[in-house]
């Protein structure tokens, strides 16, 4: 053990470590849509959240160690709850909010042995598209300001590239939905994650709500959302394969706003909850999984 | 600056200069607002504190009411007057003492109005608080407790005439039933049957749900109740409202089913207020019960 480290070794090897803790776990997506603003985790748990409601039109996302950010999410929520109660509830903000967890996360990046091993996603939803507020928070309390979309997690950069190529302003949830599992997908290093309503944890801050605006989408709801979203979601790899099915499925409606409609048949049967899905490990489910054309 | 106790609590502030410390937010063990509120921001709780109010300090504050609840079949219903009264000024025509606590629940208070105002705020942010942190709603009988522990606490400030005193009421899931608790300054809760009234007027409307309530009544009916049975509390109570047909101003009328909260609308309530008001213009103390109820066979 050394009796001195320097302080920019010691600070290297805290980001470090936590840069690898946050890359281990699987990356969450955040992204504007028409109506709000939509939370996308691959995440098989149905007790343990990454995505939560903080406030009225603020929620939290989270990637890395589970009891960290637990601890994170409900130190903003008391935080959100006394501000609302202290003045009033339109008082409470995401830059508040983000700001308190920039300053929280700073001090324990500098003061602990060890450092949080999490990062935060915190966003606000406006009356209007162009008010939205996304903030992603690493585990050294740097905060950046992101618009339209946010890519957390370890394999962000990859994924971000993916968004960038696919996202558009004011789409439709379903084609957002489409848009985030693409992106999602794409970090299992162009092998197909496997993407099913019972891996997914989805939630929404729904602009049009009243008080509170953050909605959890689960169960039949979600299955229809992914059967909407399906043949947008499809990366360009497998349209080409699956290009002989045939026309698009009738009454679908993820589409113009995504400007990409892959002519094939109706995946969502193929990628949906039936029993052949391959776990949600990456790499493994390429070949088996339902690419197989004619549904 | 007060107390001991409030010295004990000054030694978990690391800096004197950050009132509410993160670490507070990051380490508070309970999913209770009020008791994360105590132990880090107890000034800001309802109530005087540690202040001793001086006596008859508190009849010159604005007070309320009447407020009636009665269930029906699938849920309750719960009325309040709009007057706010200080010693013998009307200081409030139009003060709304009934709240939604939250989805399935309201609240309606009596007592000191500003109080009763604060107490309903912290309770609908007790609940919330608890849902947010938890993941799921109390069930109702936790939701009364927690509005048992408040009261309890405002126990001090009771003693020196600052009192409130709420009225619950709540659609419970599980048994698919409206139920309605009553409290009293001491933070005593009592699960009330069919219906109940709090407030200075609680006497004169009681004995008119007494005549006017039926068991399976729907929700028209027990609105009808509620608004008359206000109605004859206005008329012997001066602290209660009557129905202020030319400004509008009627009662605050909400139904929790298993479909929600629902407040009622002006539109809603001023139909109910209007056939009330057309009745009692030739029957002043309202529809008279029979005398001698319907003859039963015996079984």
């Amino acid at each position: 053990m050394p009796f001195y480290v320097s302080p920019e070794q010691a600070m290297k090897d805290k980001a470090d470590y936590a840069r690898k803790g946050i890359a281990r776990g699987r990356s969450g997506v955040v992204i504007q849509y028409d109506a709000g603003i939509l939370f996308v985790a691959p995440n098989p748990s149905r007790a343990l959240h990454k995505i939560s409601e903080i406030y009225d039109r603020i929620a939290f996302a989270a990637v890395g160690r589970y009891n960290e950010y637990e601890i994170l999410r409900k130190a903003g929520v008391r935080y959100a709850d006394l501000t609302g109660y202290q003045y009033d509830r339109q008082d409470v903000t995401a830059r508040g909010l983000a700001n308190w967890y920039a300053q929280t996360l700073g001090t324990i990046f500098t003061d602990s042995p060890k450092p949080f091993e999490v990062e935060l996603v915190v966003a606000e939803v406006a009356e209007a598209p162009a008010d939205d507020q996304i903030y992603r928070i690493t585990f050294d309390g740097s905060v950046n300001d992101e618009h339209g979309f946010v890519a957390m997690g370890g394999q962000a950069e990859t994924i971000t590239t993916m968004l960038r190529e696919r996202y558009r302003e004011h789409s439709t949830l379903p084609a957002a939905l489409a848009t985030a599992i693409a992106g999602l997908a794409a970090q299992g290093n162009g092998d197909r994650v496997e993407i099913n309503a019972g891996q997914l944890e989805v939630a929404v801050l729904d602009r049009a709500r009243e008080h509170r605006t953050f909605r959890r989408i689960t169960g039949a709801r979600l299955e229809s959302l992914l059967a909407e979203a399906a043949p947008t979601a499809k990366p360009d790899a497998a349209a080409t394969e699956s290009a002989q099915d045939g026309g698009s499925p009738a009454g679908d409606d993820a589409e113009p706003a995504a400007g990409e409609r892959a002519e094939n048949g109706a995946p969502g049967e193929q990628r949906g909850p039936d029993g052949s899905t391959p776990p949600d490990e990456g790499g493994s489910g390429a070949a088996a999984n339902g690419d197989t054309p004619g549904g | 600056m007060r107390t001991s106790a409030h010295k004990e609590r000054t030694a978990l502030r690391s800096d004197s200069n950050a009132r509410l410390p993160s670490t507070a937010y990051l380490t508070a063990a309970t999913s209770s607002f009020t008791e994360f509120l105590q132990a880090t921001a107890p000034e800001l709780l309802p109530g005087s504190g540690d202040l001793i109010v001086p006596a008859g300090f508190a009849s010159e504050l604005p007070h309320g009411t009447t407020i009636v609840a009665a269930a029906f079949s699938g849920g309750v219903v719960m009325a309040g007057d709009r007057r706010a009264t200080s010693g013998n000024m009307i200081s409030q025509r139009d003060f709304n003492k009934v709240f939604r606590s939250d989805e399935f629940s309201c609240v309606g208070i009596s007592g000191v109005a500003g109080l009763g105002v604060e107490l309903a705020r912290l309770f609908q942010l007790e609940l919330e608080h608890y849902e947010k942190l938890e993941g799921r709603a109390l069930s109702l009988e936790g939701k009364a407790n927690r509005l048992a522990g408040i009261v309890r606490a405002n126990l001090g400030g009771a003693m020196q005439g600052l009192v409130v005193v709420p009225i619950f009421a709540g659609y419970d899931s599980d048994e698919g039933t409206g139920k309605i608790f009553s409290y009293d300054v001491a933070g005593g809760r009592y699960e009330e049957q069919r219906f109940h009234s709090i407030g200075s007027g609680s006497v004169f409307a009681r004995g008119s749900l007494k005549k006017l309530y039926a068991d399976d009544m729907d929700a028209t009916d027990a609105v009808l109740a509620c608004m008359q049975a206000l109605y004859d509390a206005a008329d012997d109570d001066s602290a209660t409202g009557g129905l202020d047909m030319t400004r509008r101003i009627y009662p605050v009328v909400v139904t929790v089913t298993e479909d929600g909260y629902r407040r009622l609308t002006e539109e809603e309530t001023g139909t109910y207020a209007q056939s009330v008001l057309t009745e009692r213009m030739h029957d002043p103390d309202g529809p008279p019960s029979a005398l001698r109820g319907a003859p039963r066979a015996i079984e």
